[in-house]
């Protein structure tokens, strides 16, 4: 059984591999519009941090946290939200696909629809998304005033593999969702976009209420919030024990099974439009 | 059938269609009232920090926040309007046979363009604004002329939103693929509109130059006339100029556009 299952995922990250490789293979047959369309997904989430620091040109703090801790808790969302998007990003155009009846093909070839759905129109120019939360990061790092200790360097790439992880699971649920939905692909934004958005900002911003829904209901907190106050040495809002800055690979893994669930579920329920 | 009564019937049309889409308009109803909250809070934080910050109180930039969210999908400031569609017959060529109908172009598609609007202003604009109302302290006006008056002002904006998606349509005309040209618009249109920052609140010289750009008239303009912000006629004629300055750019663009079509035969 266990053998089967690790099978099928070795089969799925090659179907990956090997559809996400043809469409970067087309996007580079016309190199000037990729390198135009990188640096629009660049800009535009590079004015996300401008209106930041536009704010910060009136006050110098927002929710108690300054500049650069803000710009710490941004470079951490946005880095890990682009990983995601850039990996699996095109999960979004699921309800489209079931609407015309595109997905009917997907469903006859020999290998995983998850894997063939996530690589779908694999758009490498996503990687400007990521390119400047990492630019963020990095410029936050060189300003945060924090004690680096051996745990806390450690827990810098943990907080972005885990992120990425948590960010997919949403992805992956939103499209099993769009199964029911079709029509209904934008509410998938307010989770994915909207999410990032939101962990942009000190959690101190916020109602407590919401604090709570994104700490227990959809786990977001985990990407940023709670292992970044941790390194930044401040409480965490909530009141909550400080081991939980550990926590995230776990909530990764947790939230991906879930989506997986969900995924299947939908993917059982599809009957084709038959056109 | 009267000039008038055929591009009435267009813009009807227009509502109509958008309105069938009944769960992308409700999934869009609830993304824009959770970017609504997040902006809410992020806003009250920035107004604790520096209260009476760009002549707003706490009140008023709450109240700014859920007419972003009520305009974004109205005035297509992300884009989604009806240029999406125009751009994709300029590029399949069924553009020549919009060029046969008795019937003006650029009219036609402004039409439509307005049909849609006032859908997508009642459909998605309305609850998330009523959801904000309801939920937070916001700033209203008691009086049903400051309500008129600002409404005129959310016309003239679509004007002013259409006439620039109507240059960048027309831009497909010569780059067939527009895909670059829309995205600079949508991301200029997001900054300069003051759809991420109310634009009283940029600094300085920036400041001075984004008020003084067209998209100024989209969310800054109406929203400082329904915050008691502004004087409704001196916005208007702002508005205004820029409409007549937009839309006649279209017109002399399209006639040295349509002099381009060469109609493929087979």
């Amino acid at each position: 059984m266990a053998e089967g299952r690790a099978e099928r995922l070795a089969e799925g990250v090659r179907a990956y591999r090997l559809i996400a490789g043809m469409w970067v293979r087309s996007t580079m047959a016309y190199r000037a519009s990729f390198a135009m369309t990188t640096f629009g997904n660049f800009a535009a989430t590079f004015l996300d941090f401008v209106a930041i620091m536009l704010m910060f040109s009136r006050v110098d703090a927002l929710g108690g946290y300054p500049l650069p801790e803000v710009a710490f808790l941004y470079g951490l969302s946005a880095a890990s939200f682009g990983l995601a998007d850039l990996l699996i990003g095109s999960m979004e155009r699921l309800g489209r696909r079931v609407r015309d009846g595109t997905l009917d093909t997907l469903l006859v070839r020999p290998a995983p629809v998850l894997a063939q759905v996530a690589a779908d129109r694999f758009a490498l120019r996503r990687l400007g998304r990521v390119v400047q939360g990492a630019l963020v990061l990095g410029w936050s790092l060189t300003r945060v005033d924090v004690g680096w200790t051996a745990e806390r360097l450690l827990l810098m790439p943990v907080m972005v593999v885990s992120g990425c992880g948590i960010f997919c699971a949403v992805f992956v649920a939103g499209a099993a969702f769009q199964f029911v939905a079709q029509d209904a692909s934008e509410v998938q934004n307010a989770f994915t976009y909207g999410g990032t958005t939101l962990l942009q900002y000190p959690p101190t911003v916020f109602a407590k209420e919401l604090v709570r829904g994104v700490t227990f209901v959809l786990p977001l907190a985990f990407v940023n919030w709670l292992p970044a106050t941790y390194v930044l040495g401040r409480p965490y809002p909530l009141g909550l024990p400080l081991w939980l800055a550990w926590a995230p690979p776990l909530v990764a893994v947790g939230c991906c099974a879930l989506a997986g669930l969900a995924w299947r579920t939908g993917l059982r329920s599809y009957r084709s439009t038959g056109s | 059938m009267g000039a008038g009564r055929l591009y009435a019937a267009v813009a009807a049309g227009g509502f109509r269609r958008y309105a069938t889409y009944r769960a992308a308009t409700a999934a869009g109803v609830f993304t824009n009232t959770v970017f609504g909250l997040i902006l809410v809070y992020t806003y009250r934080a920035l107004w604790d920090a520096r209260p009476h910050l760009g002549g707003y109180d706490q009140a008023q930039a709450v109240t700014y926040v859920w007419l972003g969210q009520a305009f974004l999908s109205t005035l297509a400031i992300g884009g989604g309007g009806v240029e999406d569609e125009l751009m994709e017959r300029i590029r399949t060529g069924d553009v020549a046979i919009d060029l046969y109908r008795p019937a003006d172009l650029q009219l036609w598609w402004l039409a439509a363009d307005l049909g849609r609007a006032f859908f997508q202003l009642l459909g998605r604009g309305l609850l998330p604004f009523v959801f904000g109302a309801l939920c937070f302290p916001v700033y209203l006006p008691a009086d049903a002329g400051t309500w008129a008056a600002f409404l005129v002002a959310v016309v003239l904006a679509m004007l002013v939103g259409f006439g620039i998606r109507y240059l960048v349509a027309l831009s497909a005309f010569w780059l067939l693929d527009g895909t670059g040209v829309v995205q600079m618009a949508w991301l200029l249109g997001f900054f300069c509109s003051g759809m991420l920052l109310p634009l009283n609140v940029f600094p300085g010289a920036l400041g001075e130059v984004v008020r003084a750009l067209p998209w100024s008239s989209l969310l800054q303009a109406p929203a400082d006339i329904l915050l008691g912000h502004a004087d409704p006629f001196p916005a208007y004629l702002f508005q205004a100029a820029w409409a007549a300055a937009l839309l006649g750019a279209g017109r002399l663009v399209q006639a040295a556009a349509t002099r381009r079509v060469v109609v493929q035969g087979g």
